[in-house]
């Protein structure tokens, strides 16, 4: 029939009971709300989180030298493990699964004693022993010049790639500092690279900026140290698992070391691809309470509607009957009060999703306007979330009104006019 | 106009089942104003029920028009109700949301005509029934004898064959009862065919046939002289 007068009809009825229009509507507004934000506020957790982990690569692992806590070959417990630089090799030849096993040195550390000099300025910095394979490990952005080079390597050149908290310590503003000479511990370094600290880098964010890398080989011969390893950043390669390969490592390096196979405390290390799926593993599981009890308050939501349609479905039966002794067929009227509920459905569910977006973006701009927060970041709602929530709403709201629209048909249009 | 043949009508209440009509026998021409007369509870409301096709009969033969009614789908019986037949009920059954005017388009609305024309043809029949004034009131600004008139414009909306009216005064005092039987005397007098259940003589008395129910049969059905509503009123003020 006409579309525009069953919309007056159906805007009729919604006046006719405003109140009752209002309450039906809120139940599944206020479910798709609550999902939404709570969607949005455990996608912002996680995100946080993940940002004060970093974006060091994932599949990856540090590795140092402790303490042996055992005797073993006749050399005494207590004995300091000292990594060698032949270890690397090693490694990657006896494991072709690892993608790359850089050799790190370090000396000093930021917030430690002034060790880096420029003319009259000077800084505590945090001095990087490394190849330059590491980038690819810990991603940074090159802001001018260049990371270490093989070249640099081979040569053992004096020079080194300074952080953005490091130029703005030692340069004056607008002064170039690719080409300038920085001291370090008294020895000359040219600058050849600066760069960016990753904004992602999050809580480690403020140490890398303040971070000087050094070619590994210069490291070691300037700052005596023989070929020694302070310690292995290792990463495995996408579809082997680091954490599955760690026993392994462990063996072989204790094998290098002379240390007792049995010896657990020798070798310190960190699994970052563990750590880091055990934060993700716990937000997976809020991810999944987020959408449990989100989706249990839209049921919720949409029990109430199904529950006030059939209450004044009941209540217009009569007007039903009347409508019928007119001359509606069973369709106009089912057709009519599936129209209604839908529409109700949609109107109050997109302006739900409306709102959260609303308040999500609240959130993004109360963080914009604060500066970054621990551990809440770019909180937001996957839009196929959405979508299948507007789908079940769409059914939902179909279900509403086709349930209480049955009933209001299949009775005699007589038995409907005696209804009071 | 319409043709009942052996009309059997029972209603199963549990273990019980109460048989209403037991055969009825009744047909009404073109034109014609008849009434169903009976005490309370013999059958009358049911009788118009299924001629209304709002009540099906279990079983005898029912033509309306010529048109065989029975075990028609909703739909069919829906087109019917909206071409043949126009309803006047006791309790008005006016939609409370809606103004005079929307109440009397709605059978239009069911008839799929547009908009402008409905409200046109609706204004007509409530300019008919007296009420064109009253056109946007909604049904609870108007009194008892507004609301039955509305109801009368609404049933005579689509242009029925019949008018089924069950106790259409039942609700009204009697001064206000004869203006409406002035009303639907009038339309009779047009050539519309009316078929109205009372249990009051004054108001049978000014239809042009009565017919009486009885213990599930009819058991009287008689032509009478019809007495006009606005004598019967003078005669009724003439009295005070
Ligand atoms: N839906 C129903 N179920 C059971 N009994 C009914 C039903 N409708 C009417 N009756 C019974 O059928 C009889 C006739 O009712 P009705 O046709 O309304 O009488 P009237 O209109 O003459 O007063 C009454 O005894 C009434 O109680
Ligand atoms: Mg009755």
């Amino acid at each position: 029939m006409f579309k525009k007068d069953r919309w007056i009809e159906i805007i009729e009825v919604f006046n006719a009971n405003p109140f009752r229009t209002f309450l039906t509507a809120f139940g599944v507004f206020w479910g798709i709300f609550i999902l939404v934000v709570l969607l949005a506020l455990t996608t912002g957790l996680r995100n946080g989180v993940s940002k004060d982990f970093g974006d060091f690569a994932t599949n990856s692992m540090f590795m140092w030298g402790q303490g042996t806590s055992k005797p073993y070959k006749g050399l005494p417990k207590g004995r300091r493990v000292q990594f060698k630089l032949e270890d690397a090799a090693v490694l990657k030849d006896k494991l072709p699964q690892l993608k790359f096993v850089s050799p790190k040195g370090q000396l000093g550390g930021y917030n430690g004693a002034n060790n880096v000099t420029r003319n009259e300025k000077t800084g505590a910095f945090t001095v990087s022993g490394d190849y330059p394979e590491y980038i690819e490990q810990q991603p940074m952005d090159i802001t001018a010049g260049r990371f270490i080079n093989y070249s640099d390597i081979n040569e053992k050149r004096k020079g080194v790639v300074i952080g953005d908290g490091v130029v703005s310590s030692l340069f004056d503003v607008g002064e170039d500092p690719i080409g300038d000479y920085i001291k370090i511990n008294g020895v000359n370094f040219m600058v050849i690279g600066t760069f960016l600290s990753p904004s992602s880098s999050g809580g480690n964010a403020e140490e890398e900026a303040n971070t000087i890398y050094v070619p590994f080989t210069t490291f070691n011969q300037v700052f005596n140290r023989g070929d020694n390893v302070g310690w292995f950043a290792i990463t495995a390669h996408d579809g082997t698992s680091i954490t599955e390969l760690k026993p392994r490592i462990l063996e072989i390096m204790r094998e290098q070391r002379t240390i007792d196979p049995t010896d657990e405390r020798a070798i310190g290390n960190f699994d970052r691809s563990e750590a880091f799926g055990r934060v993700t593993g716990l937000f997976d599981i809020l991810k999944f309470v987020g959408f449990f009890v989100g989706g249990l308050i839209l049921a919720s939501g949409m029990v109430g509607i199904i529950n006030i349609l059939l209450i004044s479905v009941k209540e217009r039966t009569n007007e039903i009957g009347v409508r019928r002794a007119l001359g509606a067929s069973p369709w106009n009227i089912r057709g009519q009060i599936i129209q209604e509920s839908l529409t109700l459905t949609i109107i109050s569910g997109m302006t739900g999703i409306a709102a959260g977006a609303g308040v999500i973006w609240l959130m993004n701009y109360a963080l914009s306007q604060s500066g970054p927060v621990d551990n809440f970041a770019n909180p937001s709602v996957n839009i196929f979330v959405v979508v299948i929530a507007l789908i079940i709403l769409i059914i939902s709201g179909i279900s509403a009104g086709l349930i209480p629209a049955v009933r209001a048909t299949q009775m005699k249009p007589v038995d409907a006019l005696k209804t009071e | 106009m319409i043709e009942i043949n052996e009309l059997h009508k029972s209603y199963q209440t549990g273990a019980n089942s109460l048989h209403v009509l037991k055969g009825i026998n009744f047909s009404v021409k073109e034109g014609e104003m008849v009434s169903i007369m009976g005490s309370s509870g013999s059958g009358k409301s049911t009788f118009l029920n299924i001629l209304g096709m709002l009540d099906e009969a279990d079983e005898g033969t029912y033509f309306l028009d010529g048109k065989p009614i029975r075990n028609l789908n909703e739909k069919v019986a829906a087109k019917y109700r909206n071409q043949f037949l126009g309803f006047i009920f006791q309790s008005f059954n006016l939609i409370n949301y809606k103004t005079a005017l929307d109440n009397v388009a709605l059978p239009l609305y069911y008839q799929g005509v547009k908009r402008a024309e409905r409200t046109e043809k609706a204004m007509h029949y409530l300019e008919k029934v007296g009420l064109s004034q009253w056109a946007t009131h909604l049904p609870n600004q108007l009194s008892g004898g507004q609301k039955q008139r509305v109801a009368i414009a609404r049933a005579l909306a689509s242009d029925p064959k019949v008018l089924l009216a069950d106790e259409p005064t039942g609700a009204l005092d009697t001064k206000t009862s004869y203006e409406v039987m002035e009303l639907i005397q009038k339309i009779n007098d047009e050539g519309k065919t009316i078929l109205l259940v009372t249990h009051e003589d004054d108001i049978a008395h000014m239809t042009k046939r009565i017919v009486n129910l009885k213990d599930g049969l009819i058991i009287d059905d008689s032509i009478v002289t019809q007495v006009r509503a606005d004598e019967a009123q003078r005669k009724a003020a003439a009295h005070v």
